[in-house]
């Protein structure tokens, strides 16, 4: 057992990926970033020093306490607090945890809708093809975010201001989801193309297989690499976009803050001098969505023999 | 030709017209104008006048026809807000954005060119690889955070310049300008530069991979070989080949430019219709939010329709190809 868990693990070691993310450093920061930034997140309501939603434990005179190493900080509150005393590293790691959920589940929106509609377009064909591929033109001409504020901005505008406020999160990640999902049905669309006339697909045609099965089950796992790559990549995409909502006022309500809020929120007291309300979680931001990115980028270049 | 040309007009009337089905339906769908004008207590028959004289008991479509007439005049009612028309809070506004965007792009062209040239000559230098940073720095980090940044260390921490707004401006006609006063210039210099920064290194490292593509080119070696001098090779061959791309895009940016002027204007509480639009959307102003849907589509519908068509008659390669596509 333990030779075989060995044997699998040196065979991890020396493969092509681990090879090519050994010798890249910078790929490697990012790993180590990407991983501190999620463990973070993940783990806040567990290591977070302080828990800044009990507003039983706020200290409202301790409000605008600066970072510890500077006049006047306290060890206590390694990167200072807010205007109602939270303190900000921890709502920096609460934050994150909004923002990555956030993103993820926009992405996975996107992907499951994008390649649903890619592989019936690609698969079906004629009418509903063209229809599919125009609509995918027609948004693709305009910027994601600008669909997403879009859709956002009308469902907060056509809901009772009650009811929004309960699912703001989910309007935000459909919002997010559907500006996203043109590229994968695009990809998607091109590769059903191709495998659709090969030959194991004619023959589970020939065998009585249903239209919807030959989809799902055998067309569906040979055109899913290259929707993994480009879901990696999207991630940071939807992480700044979820960020850029919040800060302009539209994304999540300001009872669950991602970091685009706390940006939003501290920006109030960038001129009076406090500034790092507003640049901690805008540091964090930069860190999660420069360094998801990176492996994004390293993931693509190393998955694509065309570029070694 | 003719019939490309026709239905690509035929596509673009068709999202606007989508475009404008959405607009209307936030009108008809989102509260009730009739109980907005009357108040609580209106009688019976008060509401069926008034409900009558909007026009709201006719079938949806001709209510929709009659919305796409007055749009199009450029008519989208009062701004439940501020009780003025629509129209008018748009006229004010479009001037701040439009030199917003105007400097920006221009920003974009004029630094994003030479950057890219320099990087694709120079492939190996230092400074080609600063440049590289920069534009992965300029593409991963959102442009408000950008904005916030410049603040901080413009505003805040140097005191040089003013962190927001549009500073003192003249008006020459209906036109308000700031580019004539020298606080308006001032408060020019960080907005434009923040919604400029994007579009800046996507220039940029396009025109690097498009160089470095010619330069690889057999007219380019055939050039070097006649003993061209390197001035002459880069600039008159192998420049002047890689811009028509590059001037594509750049038209195509425009669009994305004022779209992403919203998130600047924010940022600078610039008095611009982005600006307007969250302020609607914030406070449910339903008829701005609508004539900003409509206004922003029509500029990205003309931009395209325009690049499209201009793309059609510059390249003769293009019609061959789709008439290929097409048996």
């Amino acid at each position: 057992m333990k030779a075989k868990a060995g044997a699998w693990l040196r065979r991890t070691w020396e493969h092509d990926l681990a090879w090519g993310f050994r010798r890249s450093p910078v790929t490697v920061a990012a790993a180590f970033l990407t991983l501190v930034c999620v463990g973070g997140a993940v783990f806040a309501p567990w290591i977070a020093p302080h828990n800044p939603f009990d507003s039983a434990s706020l200290v409202l005179t301790d409000g605008f306490t600066p970072p510890a190493w500077v006049a006047g900080g306290r060890m206590e509150y390694l990167l200072g607090t807010d205007d109602q005393g939270r303190d900000m590293l921890s709502t920096i790691m609460y934050g994150s945890r909004v923002s990555l959920a956030v993103g993820l589940a926009s992405v996975l929106f996107s992907m499951v809708l994008g390649v649903g509609l890619g592989l019936v377009s690609g698969y079906v064909g004629g009418r509903l093809d063209a229809f599919i591929m125009r609509v995918a033109d027609i948004q693709l001409s305009f910027p994601a975010i600008l669909i997403a504020l879009l859709i956002d901005g009308v469902a907060r505008v056509a809901l009772p201001r009650d009811t929004h406020d309960q699912i703001a999160i989910y309007v935000l990640i459909l919002a997010i989801g559907v500006s996203g999902w043109v590229q994968y049905a695009r990809t998607v669309r091109g590769s059903t193309l191709v495998e659709r006339s090969k030959e194991y697909v004619q023959a589970a045609r020939v065998i009585g297989r249903s239209q919807a099965s030959i989809m799902l089950r055998h067309v569906l796992p040979n055109v899913m690499g290259p929707v993994l790559v480009i879901a990696t990549i999207h991630i940071a995409t939807a992480i700044i976009t979820e960020a850029t909502l919040s800060y302009l006022g539209v994304g999540v309500p300001a009872t669950q803050p991602s970091l685009g809020t706390l940006i939003r929120v501290g920006n109030d007291f960038l001129l009076s001098g406090e500034w790092w309300i507003t640049v901690f979680p805008g540091l964090a931001l930069i860190v999660l969505v420069l360094s998801v990115n990176l492996l994004g980028d390293w993931l693509r270049d190393a998955l694509n023999p065309k570029l070694r | 030709m003719l019939a490309f040309v026709l239905r690509r007009i035929a596509q673009a009337v068709l999202v606007m017209l989508a475009v404008g089905l959405i607009a209307f339906s936030l009108f008809t769908f989102v509260g009730d104008p009739v109980l907005f004008m009357l108040g609580q207590d209106a009688t019976p028959e008060d509401r069926i006048r008034i409900t009558h004289l909007l026009g709201l008991d006719q079938p949806f479509y001709v209510q929709y026809a009659h919305f796409v007439a007055r749009a199009v005049q450029g008519d989208f009612g009062l701004s439940l807000r501020q009780v003025q028309p629509v129209s008018r809070l748009f006229v004010e506004r479009l001037p701040a954005t439009l030199e917003l965007s105007f400097v920006a792009a221009l920003l974009a062209i004029a630094v994003g060119i030479p950057m890219g040239v320099y990087a694709a000559l120079k492939r190996n230098s230092w400074l080609s690889q600063v440049f590289l940073a920069v534009s992965l720095i300029g593409v991963s980090l959102p442009t408000f955070l950008i904005g916030i940044l410049l603040i901080l260390v413009f505003a805040v921490l140097l005191g040089w310049l003013p962190s927001f707004g549009r500073g003192d401006t003249v008006a020459i006609g209906w036109w308000t300008t700031g580019f004539l006063t020298v606080s308006g210039l001032k408060s020019l210099i960080l907005p434009s530069i923040t919604l400029g920064l994007f579009q800046m290194t996507l220039i940029m490292r396009l025109v690097r991979s498009e160089m470095l593509e010619v330069l690889r080119t057999d007219y380019i070696k055939f050039a070097r070989a006649r003993g061209l001098p390197d001035r002459s090779v880069h600039f008159r061959h192998a420049l002047k080949n890689t811009l028509v791309p590059v001037i594509t895009i750049a038209g195509l940016q425009l669009g994305s430019i004022i779209a992403f002027a919203i998130i600047t204007e924010t940022v600078f509480q610039w008095p611009g219709m982005g600006l307007l639009f969250i302020q609607s959307v914030t406070v449910a102003d339903i008829p701005v939010m609508a004539a900003y849907l409509c206004l922003i589509a029509l500029i990205f519908v003309v931009i395209n329709l325009v690049v499209d068509l201009l793309y059609y008659a510059v390249d003769p390669r293009l019609r061959l190809d789709r008439a290929a596509a097409a048996h």
